[in-house]
């Protein structure tokens, strides 16, 4: 089907059926009970859900097939940014040549630092990659003020002219659409006590993952993917057989500096506004984490990850003491206020260290990931059905 | 893949369900007719907290988050009411806003712009809150601020002080209680000219980022035209920690005046820097070289600790205000008072300007008599008040930006404690650092509010 195999269909289908059931499977809890402080369902986190797993997966392409560490790149995020925004300042508020154009200048950007830093590898390229994100951050926050609006960053105004359409009537701004369809309009779905949001700009979202997904898949069982793995899993011998790697190399890094350009311009889609932290080294640490915390070289880790990952920075960080007053308030008073203390180093602005312990248990115990995770609970549900376990992940390239 | 196979009761029954299923969302949806995004409907209404708790600006966010609970605790009548005894606006009752107990959510900017906005953003669509206030940079304050307008509640901001948030990137759902860039200019420069005189040469070290950049304008234009001459702007990296390198050539340049437009980590470096080289204990064109902090804080100055003895700069507000210069800064001390007792020492001015922002959306509310954020921001317009402890204050119609006296402070020479570090100089008063909105360093004339936004 597709072009792709069973078992990788019925991978696609799977996560079509996850993204799109997205606003049901994320809101899980009544609105108004205690456990509704968990629920994700909301139109922003979903799209963030999305659009970092379109970057995760494109950075897969990259670390997960090739092997090679690149520590830059959010600058390719923050280049496809600047794009997108430029674009609606300047041509239309639609989405669509927006993201064409984020694509684009990522792209060249990512053929232009990909052919440096690729003349290293190993540590090396990774400290290059990481070079040229800083230098992009340090100019956008203060050289390139005038092309990049500095620290406070570009959003749409009112005053902004455009090309292709005039300004709306009476002082009111703009806002992302898909011809006409605002991102922002959402359809908000009241069973019972559940609610549940359906929004324009986190199904276009989604769509686009899907594609993006769609293409990984189609990557990873190419020729050309094949021979990425060879890149990873011997590089000597490739050179040996007189194979020119390079070329591969930087495709690699071009195509997933392109996802990279995809999501920033998505990310301006959903949310018009940019500001150089976006470039900053701890956002190339972030997409290292989600892909190594679901799991490098897999098919669904990475998206994974980046749900993981960007569950605990919105969900976790905003449980605060009050809150946990709440939960252990059917204690004695005594055993409560222990309760909280223990508790409270890891919520709130303790998000980080939750988030680094399971980090070190992942890598400790489940080196392939989330995805093995998954396998191994699979496994213990019986052999038949750790088969289909198996169909639905690919094997991890380590 | 799979055969299907249609027959007239098979297409019955689906249309049946999918009937059902279409019809079901109209059944169940209630309370969509809203008359503003978030409009309150039970007996509460949430606040949403956005506060630094991570990152450069940690210490910030965590005064400004003790002060918006008290501000929860004196607003639903709990405590002894702080500030809502001294208020010249008596519409706050103590029974929350419109008899709804105020609740609130807090979340972490991290001081990055995207964070924030992410934050803000579960604030508004899971949670709720029908207005969003704090932040403790410029970055952070325009990207929430650009939110709120587009998701239709009122931004009240925090510690932000960069001429842009009312000045170029002003909008109609945003408001802001602190001072900026250009009123520190002002205030500064007629008491700088008293105390070093008027003929001075000037050299500016700025940090190379928006707040520097209207910070270094804004001091500049002001203390030219009290006659002083600047020699040279030097942009320095926001992530130097050494000046050592921008210090050195400040001793050739023949100035006799060092200003340097830093604030946090930055401040406190480049300034231990100039004071190891001995640029204080020099004398230049006959005068004693002196060196100028525009936007000062308690928190920096203790980490700048011995070096700010004597060094000039500007404050929002100072606890010791009321005690040093009488009842006009009334309520200062109701609010040093309820905050001390709260948590054991006094409050920093990002503690002060967001407890007052959290009160005086409040007030704007009850007064309006609706949370309608349109009708909100017309009862803020050109309201007048007293009694928060910065003296007569306007809250300014055409860029929602609040006029008041500027404290001019100065590192005391021998502090009695940790919370005692600066002296107040001098209170320059509000019409000398009075400026016309279309003010060319606050955007000009294209600089506009934009309408009011109500969001559903």
């Amino acid at each position: 089907m597709l072009g792709l195999t069973k078992k990788d269909f019925s991978l696609l289908m799977l996560v079509v059926a996850l993204t799109m059931l997205a606003p049901f499977i994320l809101n899980p809890f009544p609105e108004g009970s205690a456990m509704a402080q968990f629920n994700a369902g909301y139109p922003d986190l979903m799209q963030r859900f999305v659009i970092f797993g379109i970057f995760a997966i494109g950075f897969n392409i990259l670390f997960g097939l090739t092997g090679y560490l690149s520590f830059g790149h959010a600058a390719f995020l923050g280049v496809g940014s600047y794009a997108a925004i430029w674009m609606m300042k300047l041509l239309t508020t639609n989405i669509i040549p927006a993201m064409v154009l984020a694509v684009i200048i990522a792209g060249l950007f990512s053929l232009i630092v990909g052919y440096i830093s690729l003349r290293r590898s190993g540590i090396y390229f990774s400290i290059l990659t990481l070079a040229f994100a800083q230098m992009s951050f340090a100019m956008a926050y203060s050289v390139l003020t005038p092309l990049t609006g500095g620290e406070t960053g570009l959003q749409l105004r009112n005053t902004d002219a455009r090309i292709l359409e005039s300004a709306p009537d009476g002082g009111g701004i703009s806002r992302a659409n898909l011809f006409g369809l605002e991102m922002t309009s959402s359809y908000e779905l009241t069973l019972g006590a559940w609610e549940f949001t359906f929004n324009v700009g986190y199904y276009i979202a989604a769509i686009v993952m899907l594609l993006a997904f769609y293409l990984s898949i189609r990557i990873f069982r190419s020729p050309f993917g094949m021979m990425l793995r060879a890149i990873k899993s011997n590089n000597t011998r490739m050179n040996y057989t007189g194979l020119n790697a390079k070329p591969y190399t930087l495709a690699a890094f071009v195509i997933s500096g392109m996802y990279a350009g995809l999501a920033g311009g998505l990310m301006v889609a959903m949310d018009t506004q940019v500001g150089p932290e976006r470039m900053f080294w701890t956002a190339s640490g972030e997409v290292v984490l989600m892909t190594i915390l679901g799991g490098a070289g897999t098919l669904i880790g990475p998206v994974l990850g980046a749900g993981m990952i960007k569950y605990m920075e919105n969900i976790i960080s905003k449980i605060n003491e009050t809150i946990l007053h709440q939960w252990f308030a059917f204690m004695p008073d005594g055993i409560e206020d222990l309760m909280v203390t223990m508790v409270y180093p890891f919520i709130g602005k303790g998000w980080h260290l939750t988030l680094g312990l399971i980090f070190m248990g992942v890598v400790i115990f489940l080196p392939g990931g989330l995805v093995e995770g998954g396998q191994r609970i699979a496994r213990l549900f019986g052999k038949g059905k750790a088969a289909d376990a198996k169909d639905t992940q690919s094997t991890p390239a380590e | 893949m799979s055969n299907s196979r249609f027959t007239r009761r098979g297409l019955l029954k689906t249309s049946a369900i999918a009937g059902a299923g279409l019809a079901a969302p109209t059944i169940f949806t209630a309370g969509s007719a809203a008359a503003h995004t978030n409009e309150p409907t039970g007996d509460t209404v949430t606040l949403g907290f956005n506060v630094p708790q991570s990152g450069p600006y940690a210490d910030e966010g965590g005064d400004q988050l003790r002060a918006y609970k008290l501000a929860v605790e004196h607003l639903n009548g709990e405590g002894d009411g702080g500030m809502l005894n001294t208020f010249t606006s008596k519409a706050l009752q103590g029974n929350g806003i419109m008899g709804k107990k105020v609740q609130y959510v807090t979340g972490d900017t991290q001081t990055k712009s995207d964070a924030a906005r992410a934050s803000a953003k579960s604030m508004i669509e899971k949670d709720g809150a029908v207005m969003v206030t704090g932040g403790s940079s410029s970055g952070v304050a325009v990207a929430v601020q650009a939110l709120c307008q587009e998701a239709g509640i009122i931004f009240m901001s925090g510690l932000t002080h960069s001429n842009d948030t009312t000045g170029k990137d002003r909008k109609a759902n945003g408001f802001r209680h602190f001072f900026n860039s250009y009123m520190s200019g002002a205030a500064l420069a007629p008491v700088l000219a008293n105390a070093y005189g008027t003929d001075r040469k000037a050299y500016h070290l700025t940090a190379d980022y928006n707040w520097g950049y209207t910070t270094e304008e804004a001091v500049r234009t002001s203390t030219e035209a009290m006659g002083w001459e600047t020699v040279e702007t030097v942009l320095t990296p926001l992530t130097a920690t050494d000046f050592s390198a921008y210090i050195a050539p400040v001793l050739q340049s023949g100035a006799d005046v060092l200003v340097l437009n830093h604030y946090g980590g930055n401040m406190v470096n480049s300034l231990t820097n100039a004071v190891q080289f001995g640029l204080r204990d020099l004398e230049v064109n006959g005068k004693k070289f002196e060196i100028v902090v525009p936007l000062y804080s308690e928190l920096m100055a203790r980490g700048a600790g011995e070096n700010v003895k004597g060094i000039f700069g500007s404050q929002n507000w100072d606890w010791k205000l009321e005690n040093q210069l009488g009842a006009r800064y009334t309520g200062t001390n109701a609010f040093v008072q309820s905050f001390g007792e709260k948590y054991g020492f006094p409050p920093s001015q990002a503690a002060h300007t967001g407890y007052v922002q959290a009160l005086l959306y409040a007030d704007a509310v009850e007064r309006a008599g609706s949370f309608n954020p349109c009708a909100v921001g017309e009862a803020l317009k050109d309201f007048e008040f007293d009694g928060m402890g910065n003296g007569p204050t306007l809250y300014r119609g055409a860029d929602h930006q609040c006029f008041k006296d500027v404290v001019v402070v100065k590192g005391k020479e021998d502090p009695e404690n940790e919370f005692d570090l600066v002296e107040i100089v001098e209170v320059t008063p509000v019409d000398q650092v009075m400026y016309a909105p279309d003010h060319p360093q606050m955007g000009g004339a294209e600089a506009t509010l934009g309408s009011c936004n109500a969001g559903a």
